[in-house]
């Protein structure tokens, strides 16, 4: 077996002109208001690439992607809501220097578990370690006694609807049904203005992009291909001697991290975290981003995220009804009829058109024209 | 907690609290009817099928209006007939959509939960755009209102029982039909080996058919017997999804009487929990516990044995 080298010429491409797209083209055309959503799509990208490899790559599906995209956010909120929550801003309540919301809940005193949020590095630890620590222990239960496929999925779906409910019910320590909300600043660094939006915007693009260079190193390396050994026969893999639990525990986590840094970008892009993004109708939604995109693809998944997104903000604003019949149109078409989403459609339909072109526009020497075709087999 | 309330108290609230677990296991039983045939016998993740429950309370409610307008003499009655044509509408609607959609999907049951997630979303729509985005609900007929006196303190409604009936009855048919009758072998068949089943004569696309079709069918009869006890809005499905398909999963996906004995738990614990907690932590808990034990026993309480 040939090593795979981390990144063909085509892939890089391919992230060449995602980058474009993402730090050129959008900032070129959208007014500031604009580009702040899709800064706020591009949070749900983190999400989408982490369900490329556990669900793609790995065959994992969790329905459950909304509680590590909730936990760092609510992480990043903590730590916001703390600092926007001085006791001079706060003079009003009736106990200074607590959240609001504990206020009007009749809570005197900050919980014990929000101390460490008064921290930044504590936060930003937590905003990775949360989502990884619940994935560890689900992903631990789950996958050492070879649970899996559909019971995976209607167990990740549960936590969600558990999250939701104790996040809404627990009012005075989380902010209920309206969650944690008017935040203002970072670090004395006010992230309600254009410029701010504007900034975040490029702090996920970059961010997005190390979560991509991560999840691409992870697909070209032995455990990637692994990954995709046990997605289509995981017997066989266990019996040459891996621990396949171990592998996906590890894929399981590594998609709750990049969530859960979606999370806290979002949070800080949007001002806001609140229960209607941990629970069972936005982890689905955020699979459909993968799906769209085209599961077996990283890159697809960001494109995914944006369009879906793209579409049902345009969509909605211009025909709210017709809305759900086009999401759900579309989930049943993408299904049924492009498994593999777009990404599938450009590298089954488009691209060997593309190339169809170029051929006969340029007449090629045989031996360059071997080279694709070797370098196909290789992958 | 319990210092406060006396003996009687005590037992009064867990009489009636127990009650009103049944009703809701009645409700969770009907429920989960339906989806344990679909996912239990065909391993087809149906998300669709709150909105099958929903179409069949629809189906009541303008039946209730249609008798209360023009055959107002024969009110009492218009339940059975409601209940009659909700499984026929549940169940052609379930057959329409096992042609379209589920047929091409057997070999991929995690798809099938995307796209009849794409279904419902449509559903919803649809009810919105038909019944408005309001709950609806249906007026009683007299004989189902009220309630009976068992001590002076433990009352339990009509209403309650008439489900609990339903409950029990259409469990009995399930039964019967799933264990003693022809057709039933036939889908038992299919599930342990399509090829083989249809080696021997069974037509399995036939019976596939037919099989989402009445487990379609079960959950409308469900949605027909749940406005007796609630109002129905176009979402109401969703809210039932997961309550549902973790009660056939902690039973044991194939299992009938794990199904019926999984719906008991969850709904006694929540429902006599829910008097001294929050409803919210009830439910919590609940949900806790029932994940946590099928962590431990992931083919949940009552496993088929089975050679995989």
């Amino acid at each position: 077996m040939t090593r795979t080298s981390f990144m063909t010429r085509k892939e890089l491409i391919g992230f060449l002109i995602l980058a474009a797209v993402i730090f050129v083209l959008l900032p070129a055309v959208l007014d500031s208001f604009r580009l702040n959503l899709f800064g706020k799509y591009l949070t749900y990208a983190f999400v989408a690439v982490g369900l490329a490899l556990c669900w793609g790559a790995g065959g994992i599906l969790s329905l459950g992607q909304g509680v590590f995209f909730g936990l760092g956010g609510y992480c990043m909120a903590m730590f916001l809501k703390l600092e926007a929550s001085t006791p001079e801003n706060t003079s009003i309540q009736s106990t200074p220097g607590i959240p609001d919301f504990m206020d009007w809940n009749q809570l005197t005193e900050l919980p014990v578990w929000w101390q460490p949020f008064y921290s930044l590095p504590l936060a930003l630890l937590a905003v990775v370690a949360v989502p990884v620590a619940f994935a560890f222990i689900i992903g631990f239960a789950m996958f050492t006694r070879r649970v899996g496929g559909v019971y995976f999925a209607i167990i990740t779906q549960a936590f969600a609807a558990i999250l939701t409910i104790l996040i809404i019910g627990q009012q005075g320590y989380t902010g209920g049904v309206n969650g944690i909300t008017d935040l203002r600043t970072l670090l004395g660094w006010d992230i309600r203005t254009d410029e701010a939006k504007t900034t975040l915007y490029f702090v996920n693009g970059v961010l997005l992009f190390a979560v991509l260079l991560i999840a691409q190193y992870v697909r070209k390396s032995k455990l990637g291909r692994l990954l995709i050994a046990m997605r289509d026969q995981e017997d066989r893999v266990r019996f040459s001697g891996y621990n396949v639990a171990n592998f996906k525990i590890f894929i399981f986590c590594l998609g709750a991290a990049f969530a859960g840094i979606g999370g806290a970008m979002f949070t800080l892009q949007v001002g806001f975290m609140s229960p209607t993004l941990v629970g069972i109708v936005p982890s689905i939604e955020m699979v459909i981003f993968c799906a769209v995109g085209g599961r077996l693809s990283i890159l697809g998944a960001v494109y995914g995220a944006l369009l879906v997104n793209w579409a049902k903000t345009s969509f909605s604003e211009a025909f709210p009804e017709l809305w759900l019949l086009g999401l759900g149109g579309l989930f049943i078409a993408v299904v049924m009829f492009f498994p593999n989403g777009l990404a599938g459609l450009w590298s089954e339909k488009i691209e060997p058109q593309l190339e169809g072109l170029f051929r006969k526009s340029k007449p090629v020497e045989p031996a360059e024209s071997a080279a694709p075709s070797s370098r196909a087999a290789a992958e | 907690m319990f210092a406060d309330y006396s003996w009687p108290e005590l037992g009064a609230i867990f009489a009636m609290q127990g009650f009103a677990g049944l009703i809701l296991f009645s409700v969770f039983v009907l429920m989960a009817l339906g989806l344990a045939i679909i996912f239990g016998q065909m391993g087809v993740i149906n998300m669709a099928h709150g909105e099958f429950m929903i179409l069949g309370a629809y189906v009541t409610y303008l039946m209730s209006n249609l008798f209360a307008d023009h055959v107002p003499a024969l009110f009492g009655m218009y339940f059975f007939v409601a209940m009659f044509l909700a499984f026929i509408a549940s169940g052609a609607l379930g057959l329409l959509v096992e042609w379209a959609m589920i047929r091409h999907l057997y070999k991929r049951p995690l798809d099938t939960l995307l796209a009849t997630w794409g279904l419902s979303l449509i559903l919803q729509q649809v009810y919105r755009s038909v019944f408005g985005a309001r709950e609806v609900g249906v007026s009683i007929p007299d004989w189902m209102m009220g309630s009976m006196p068992v001590t002076d303190l433990i009352e339990i409604p009509i209403n309650g029982i008439f489900v609990m009936v339903l409950a029990v009855s259409i469990s009995v048919g399930v039964y019967i039909m799933m264990f003693r009758s022809n057709w039933g072998k036939q889908v038992r068949a299919i599930n342990q080996n399509r090829v083989m089943a249809g080696a021997v004569g069974i037509n399995t696309e036939w019976t596939d058919r037919l099989t989402f079709g009445i487990g379609c069918g079960v959950a409308g009869v469900a949605g027909s017997a749940f406005t007796m006890i609630g109002s129905t809005g176009p979402t109401a499905g969703q809210l039932y999804i997961v309550d549902t398909f973790l009660v056939v999963v902690f039973g044991g996906a194939a299992s009938l009487l794990g199904t019926i004995a999984s719906a008991f738990s969850i709904s006694q614990a929540q429902s006599i929990m829910e008097f001294f907690l929050s409803g919210s932590m009830a439910k919590v808990l609940t949900l806790l516990v029932v994940v946590g034990i099928l962590m431990i026993r992931p083919q949940g309480l009552f496993a088929m044995k089975l050679r995989k």
